[in-house]
């Protein structure tokens, strides 16, 4: 993207106002914000000036629309060259705006840059028919069916040199042209349709509904049977034996010892594993290991929780402000070895290190 | 307040405080290029990062509010390392992204020397570049006679705009384009309209806004710099002289709260080179209708000649808008020993009255105070122009909560929203009378503020508007024992310190009006006022720097010293006593002004009581002990002067007022000899012409 001017003064018009019917427009866009919140609208007016201009913005538009809202014209000028989606000098009858950014560009944007290029010449200029013009711009948000470009209004997707070519020519032709992606799918879906989500029985009620079903019969059981008087009495009698505080920790996370890992079951002296889950895991009913494969033994399921456990830090007694144990230097790491102190590399490139530990073993 | 530890000392700061000055409190030292005290936070230089402990990455310290820290797991304070290796490493990465666009000129720029990024690329910076592609170029903008550019070197930290926006309230400068490729400019490169912009090449962290007449004149390692207050004015900015061997280079603002902030106007800054211009450097003496160089004996004894036998009724003195306190007093004990009663110090011919009190003549509310006002009822005068400073200060008060502000006298763009109530006297007795309906306003409002300027006093009838003023201020309850809330906007910085000093006209004395008056006097002492126009007849002494229209009309010239050239007592619009000091000195055979008149008395045959600016100064706080306390407003009782002035009474006229200041850039004789200012001048007629089609 090169330095964004206004239009040489040979092309800018002389003035410029809304039409009537524009400027009604524009004055509910204003209305849309509060008392001394009109800068607010200042987008939706420009590209309301662009649109009545002929897609892109003179001088004479900026300085209107700054008029009209109580900007500095400067203020203005500031968005007007900040978004790609003004075009400060006159385009051609379809403005092509190319999507160069990296998933378009490893997608083949740059063959249709190079297309563009040869076709109508250096960005930004109207083609001599008065039809085209053209720009590279960052991401419209299409990834999924790069390469793009937005002609006008309409996103153009799944380009390549020669369905852009055919575009262009239908375009210029007056000829109906397809929005979206030009190799036929359906919105974002994958190449060939979907390929996901494609089983006939997620969209029946079978599946997706059936947790629904299963609720809603739960219910109709409990509201059978009336406890929830009983609940409320017991919750009562909780709340005068074991007081809450307002504020039991000013709104912040406290770090607590809420986890009820089998480490820490263990580390007090308890059994690793709760009795009830023992139980549980027994029950080839409630198995989640996979036929053909035997499930774990408790001592196995014990090192795999415990391990799971350090590896979520609940275990971890470091202080928070010391970086996690690195490996030592090479030359220390290889002098520390189960065979005592031995020559150091190091020595041998003539640095003076710290004599290797030998207590480290 | 709230706990959090920076470095590992902890200290208690209010939550709403930045991790900035959380860390400036505990005494750490946090880079910064887009963050300035006085403006909004950008956070878009990422020079200020630090090490949060328990944040993800270093966060922007100038945008980080300490309440937004949390606790650590055990609640204790939030942990803030500045000197950290993760910070270090990250102002590093910021200090490289920064360099890769920056040209490596700094022998030729402006700024080096006293270049942030300099300074912090010797904290910061790598000593080469992993940039091998070409750097960004900038086309060089136009954006006013006062500030070069060097788009090269801009960093994007946008201190100028917020500055333009939101201080000066002239928003002239916005950053177009994005990214790589943002560019700071103004509309179209016109240039900036601000009478304060100047400051925008201070506050530019490096040198792509510098200041253009001074361009490649001045490296900071080779200037003298001398702490001094600005004359061009009566708000008395708070300024450095910057002198190279005998020669003033450059004005600069110093840090004062009470007065100028850190902010100075353009007139102040530029009018350097109307120190050098069109200077007297050597008395003269008018033989046969021209004026020709002279010696001091000549030029005295031509004085002496004519005084010795005229009447003490027809001998006068009036002083002009830049003579210090010094000089004046000096002027009137030699004028009261010779008995002349005829004294004037009122150029521009202010109704005010040294014996109505002091409050009746200075703006007692002092400047600061102004941030305490609720309304503001502003008289025949347009601060933006007459005190850019104190202007700043109400667009200030207005900023942190909007103020209902009226205007009485020409319709002009203050840089915040105010109401315009009318035109002259009339409107001032409509709103007086209750009849206008800002009256209201003014009468709801717990502190108003009432500030009456030299377009509503400057004329014949100023007494009678100024009684009706104060009437106004006592009837809204403007002046109370805790609220002072009536004052005079002065526009010339000798005024109050003459007026101080009683230099007005004794019993039976004629007022400048009349002295100016062809044949009215036999003698006149003309102290430095430049912008009356003696009528035929009198014998005039002009004393004085420049020459101008005083000296054109003199018949012997006295070369004085200007205000850089001379320690000298100014007493500012809001009573305060400051003083310049002596940054170089006055060309060839000029002499300090206190200087030259005891030289003259002691040829007039009055010898004045001193011989040392010491000995004046001990004579002077002897009479007016006011005038010792430097810095400081002595209080004043408000409420009886302003009883007092509001029974004045007295019917005003029904005419506009007039500005008191038709052209900010040239309002005395230094400002009228500087080539920059002339430019600026001819810039805002030009302005001035366009928007009145």
């Amino acid at each position: 993207m090169a330095n964004r001017r206004l239009a040489p003064a040979a092309e800018q018009p002389q003035s410029f106002a809304f039409s009537s019917e524009n400027a009604e427009w524009a004055k509910g866009q204003i209305e849309k914000y509060p008392e001394g919140r009109q800068a607010s609208a200042v987008i939706p007016l420009l590209w309301k000036a662009q649109e009545q201009n002929g897609g892109w913005l003179p001088r004479a538009a900026i300085e209107s629309v700054a008029d009209e809202l109580g900007m500095p014209h400067i203020r203005v000028l500031e968005v007007a060259t900040f978004y790609t989606m003004f075009a400060l000098e006159p385009v051609g009858r379809f403005w092509i705006q190319l999507c160069g950014t990296v998933p378009c560009d490893s997608c083949g944007a740059r063959e249709l840059k190079d297309y563009l290029q040869a076709r109508l010449g250096a960005p930004g200029h109207v083609s001599a028919d008065g039809n085209f013009s053209w720009l590279e711009v960052e991401c419209l948000g299409a990834c999924c069916n790069a390469p793009m470009a937005q002609i006008n209004q309409d996103y153009y997707e799944d380009l390549t040199p020669d369905l852009l070519g055919a575009l262009m020519d239908d375009l210029a032709a007056g000829r109906p042209v397809k929005i979206g992606s030009q190799v036929g799918r359906t919105s974002s879906e994958p190449k060939g349709g979907a390929d996901t989500l494609v089983d006939a029985t997620l969209f029946d009620g079978s599946r997706v509904g059936a947790w629904r079903q299963r609720f809603e019969d739960k219910k109709a059981e409990e509201s059978s049977e009336p406890s929830g008087k009983a609940e409320a009495a017991s919750s009562e009698q909780r709340a005068a034996a074991d007081p809450k505080p307002a504020r039991p920790d000013a709104g912040r996370a406290v770090e607590g010892r809420s986890t009820d890992a089998p480490a820490q079951r263990s580390a007090s002296g308890e059994k690793p594993v709760k009795s009830g889950d023992e139980a549980e895991a027994a029950d080839p009913a409630e198995s989640t290991a996979r036929p053909g494969k035997p499930a774990p033994t408790p001592a196995e399921s014990m090192a795999r929780a415990e391990a799971a456990g350090a590896e979520s830090g609940t275990q971890s007694d470091l202080p928070r402000d010391e970086p996690p144990p690195q490996p030592e230097a090479s030359g220390a790491s290889e002098g520390v070895s189960t065979d005592g102190p031995k020559t150091a590399p190091a020595e041998t490139s003539g640095d003076k290190r710290p004599a290797p530990k030998s207590e480290g073993n | 307040m709230t706990k959090i530890v920076v470095d590992g000392t902890e200290v208690d700061v209010p939550a709403d405080y930045t991790l900035l000055q959380a860390c400036e409190i505990a005494g750490a030292e946090i880079p910064r290029f887009c963050f300035h005290e006085r403006l909004s936070i950008a956070g878009n230089c990422r020079m200020c990062l630090v090490e949060l402990k328990g944040a993800p990455k270093p966060v922007a310290s100038c945008a980080y509010a300490v309440k937004d820290c949390r606790p650590g797991p055990n609640g204790e304070p939030p942990e803030v390392l500045t000197r950290s290796g993760t910070t270090k490493k990250a102002r590093e990465g910021v200090m490289e992204f920064l360099l890769i666009n920056h040209p490596l000129d700094c022998p030729i720029c402006d700024q080096g020397g006293h270049c942030d990024l300099q300074d912090q690329a010797m904290a910061y910076g790598v000593d080469s570049t992993r940039y091998g592609e070409n750097k960004r170029a900038v086309e060089e903008k136009y954006i006013g006679p006062l500030v070069r550019t060097a788009m090269n070197r801009c960093i994007h930290c946008t201190r100028c705009v917020r500055f333009l926006a939101e201080v000066a309230g002239v928003p002239d400068l916005g950053a177009i384009g994005r990214g790589e490729d943002m560019e700071i400019t103004s509309y179209l490169e016109s240039a900036m309209g601000s009478e304060l912009q100047g400051n925008v090449a201070d506050l530019c962290p490096v040198g792509a806004l510098v200041h253009k007449p001074q361009s490649y004149e001045v490296r900071p390692w080779e200037l003298s710099k001398t702490e001094s207050i600005d004359v061009m004015d009566a708000v008395g900015c708070a300024i450095r002289v910057d002198a190279k061997g005998r020669e003033v280079m450059q004005i600069e603002p110093r840090i004062n709260e009470a007065v100028n902030e850190e902010w100075i106007s353009d007139k102040t800054r530029h009018a350097v080179d109307g120190l050098r211009m069109q200077r007297l450097d050597r008395p003269y003496v008018r033989e046969n209708g021209r004026l020709r160089p002279a010696s001091w004996g000549e030029a005295f004894a031509a004085i002496a000649a004519r005084v010795k036998g005229t009447d003490a009724k027809r001998i006068g003195a009036i002083v002009g808008d830049l003579a210090g306190v010094e000089e004046i007093f000096a002027l009137k004990s030699l004028m009261t020993a010779l008995g002349v009663t005829n004294l004037d110090s009122r150029q521009a011919g202010e109704t005010l009255d040294p014996a109505w009190g002091r409050a009746a003549y200075t703006l007692g509310t002092t400047i600061p105070g102004i941030e305490d006002a609720d309304a503001i009822l502003l008289v025949g005068t347009n601060p933006r122009l007459e005190a850019s400073l104190l202007n700043v200060r109400i667009r200030k008060r207005w900023r942190m909560a909007p103020l209902a502000v009226g205007l009485i006298g020409e319709a002009v763009d203050l840089t915040y929203p105010h109401t315009y109530l009318g035109a002259g006297p009339e409107t001032l007795a409509e709103v007086a009378s209750g009849r206008h309906s800002f009256a209201e306003v003014v009468k709801a409002a717990n502190r108003p503020l009432v500030i009456v300027g030299m377009g509503a006093l400057s004329r014949p009838d100023g007494a009678a508007i100024l009684a009706a003023a104060a009437a106004l201020a006592k009837d809204i309850g403007a002046v109370t024992p805790d609220w002072n809330g009536f004052g005079v906007l002065h526009t010339a910085a000798a005024r109050v310190g003459a007026l101080d000093l009683g230099f007005v006209p004794g019993e039976g004395g004629l007022d400048l009006a009349a002295m100016i008056q062809s044949s009215a006097l036999d003698v006149l002492f003309n102290l430095g006022a430049d912008e009356v126009e003696v009528g035929p007849g009198a014998f005039v002494v002009y004393q004085g720097t420049h020459g101008d229209r005083g000296a054109t009309r003199a018949d012997v010239v006295l070369p004085g010293a200007a205000y850089s050239e001379k320690s000298a007592t100014y007493v500012n619009l809001e009573g305060r006593v400051q003083m310049t000091n002596r940054a170089g000195f006055p060309p060839g055979d000029a002499r300090e002004d206190w200087a030259i008149l005891r030289a003259l008395s002691d040829v007039l045959g009055q010898r004045l009581p001193f011989d040392s600016l010491g000995a004046l100064r001990r004579t002077l706080y002897g009479a007016y002990p006011h005038l010792a306390a430097l810095d400081t407003v002595a209080p004043s009782d408000a409420v009886s002067a302003v009883e007092a002035l509001a029974g004045l009474g007295g019917t005003p006229d029904r005419a506009a007022f007039a500005p008191a200041v038709p052209d900010f850039y040239l309002t005395n004789a230094i400002a009228r000899a500087s080539r920059v200012l002339a430019e600026c001048s001819s810039l805002a007629r030009v302005r001035g012409l366009e928007a009145a089609e």
